[in-house]
């Protein structure tokens, strides 16, 4: 389970950051990247939280 | 002196907070059409952002009196996301700015974004503005020996390139970033349109949490150090005795608008004592002086370290130089200035010793 969160976690990682890159050299809008930017960010906050609890801990949050 | 200490090293905790709130509330108010204050407002500029500012404060200090674990166990996951949105809301606006290939970059960086000419009404930051302030904006923690108050210590040295990762990339990266924002942004200042300029909603949620994950700590510490100087109080009375002083600073722009400033003053104010630790430690003993003498002495206050807490500011305050510069040259005065002080303090107070 925190193998496959922390896949999507990271995946988040990269739709917050991989789509600007597109908007910088002309391939995607602005627009689109911001909503790809939203998603990464619901993505990295919902799974990263259970990638990174260590075993036996609670992460609060 | 220690209680004055505690006292002045919190109210600067809570005037960094309060920048750090005031942060936060120009992202909180971006759904509610709030006017963002500008770079020359000094008071608040509409009942809206008081009242953002207010609810900004109210959670930030809610989650200080909870305690620091939790908030810095969110902080942990916060921050890798928090970088990368930075990186990536400054490519975004590149385009903006006319830049399409990064073989261009130096080319539009020069006439662009950092262009040399400051915004009217400010003053030139030049290479070694840059130098001194990227040394000495910590100066507070790193030489007042802020953290004191809260007896914050790294258990291993290794801990030291943690400090060094967030400072290249937190620091460094991150204001290089902010250039090219500021640049894109053209006349907006507030930091939550701006990020909301390069990277829509997540960058308006990343300034709060910036502001929160940084208010938060400062809050904290600002709780600690008042707690010292008034132990009966439990520490959530003084931490939100705390927050509410905060959240009234933070409800005035100026300080967050001239923070480099605040930021260099707060620094300026507490590096004396930083400077007095210092000699007190390492150059007294070497120097056949008593480490701690006021102690040592049973004398409630330290003449020496209070004399020289004084005459360093007004000096460094005297001196013809922008406040940025007043650090290097005040610690050194403070350093002299207290070596010299107590040694003429242990002379004539040696009875007081040997009875």
């Amino acid at each position: 389970m925190r193998i496959l969160a922390l896949f999507i976690a990271v995946a988040g990682l990269i739709l917050t950051v991989v789509p600007s890159f597109f908007v910088f050299i002309g391939t995607l809008t602005w627009q689109a990247h911001a909503r790809l930017m939203f998603i990464g960010m619901l993505l990295w906050f919902i799974f990263a939280p259970i990638a990174m609890k260590k075993k036996g801990s609670h992460l609060n949050i | 002196m220690t209680f004055v200490y505690n006292v002045v090293n919190a109210l600067m905790f809570c005037f960094l907070a309060g920048a750090m709130i005031s942060v936060a509330a120009t992202a909180v108010g971006l759904p509610l059409s709030m006017p963002m204050p500008e770079l020359k407002d000094m008071f608040p500029t509409s009942i809206t952002w008081i009242v953002v500012v207010f609810c900004v404060g109210f959670v930030v200090t809610s989650l200080a009196i909870l305690g620091f674990e939790k908030f810095a166990n969110f902080a942990k996951i916060c921050s890798p996301w928090m970088f990368l949105v930075f990186v990536a809301a400054a490519l975004a606006v590149l385009p903006k700015l006319g830049l399409t290939s990064f073989g261009d970059f130096w080319t539009v960086a020069t006439q662009k974004i950092w262009t040399g000419i400051p915004v009217e009404g400010q003053s030139k930051f030049t290479f070694w503005h840059v130098m001194f302030f990227a040394w000495f904006c910590n100066m507070a923690m790193h030489i007042g020996m802020a953290d004191l108050s809260i007896l914050r210590y790294a258990r291993k040295w290794t801990y030291g390139f943690t400090s060094a990762f967030g400072m290249f990339l937190g620091h460094y990266v991150a204001w290089v970033c902010s250039g090219i924002l500021c640049a894109a942004a053209d006349v907006t200042v507030a930091p939550g349109p701006i990020a909301y300029m390069g990277a829509g909603v997540a960058g308006a949620v990343c300034v709060v949490i910036a502001g929160w994950t940084t208010a938060n700590p400062t809050l904290y510490r600002a709780g600690l150090a008042l707690q010292a100087a008034t132990p009966d109080w439990k520490r959530w009375k003084v931490t939100a005795a705390a927050g509410l002083g905060t959240t009234i600073a933070a409800c005035f722009p100026a300080l967050v608008m001239r923070l480099l400033d605040f930021v260099a003053l707060y620094g300026l104010i507490l590096m004396p004592m930083g400077a007095v630790i210092f000699a007190d430690f390492w150059i007294l003993p070497r120097l056949g002086l008593r480490r701690n003498f006021a102690e040592a002495s049973r004398s409630k206050i330290s003449w020496s370290a209070a004399i020289s807490w004084l005459v360093t500011l007004v000096v460094a305050f005297l001196l013809p130089l922008e406040i940025f510069f007043k650090g290097l040259p005040g610690f050194f005065i403070a350093l002299v200035l207290y070596v010299l002080l107590s040694s003429v303090e242990q002379r004539m107070k040696q009875n007081k010793i040997l009875s």
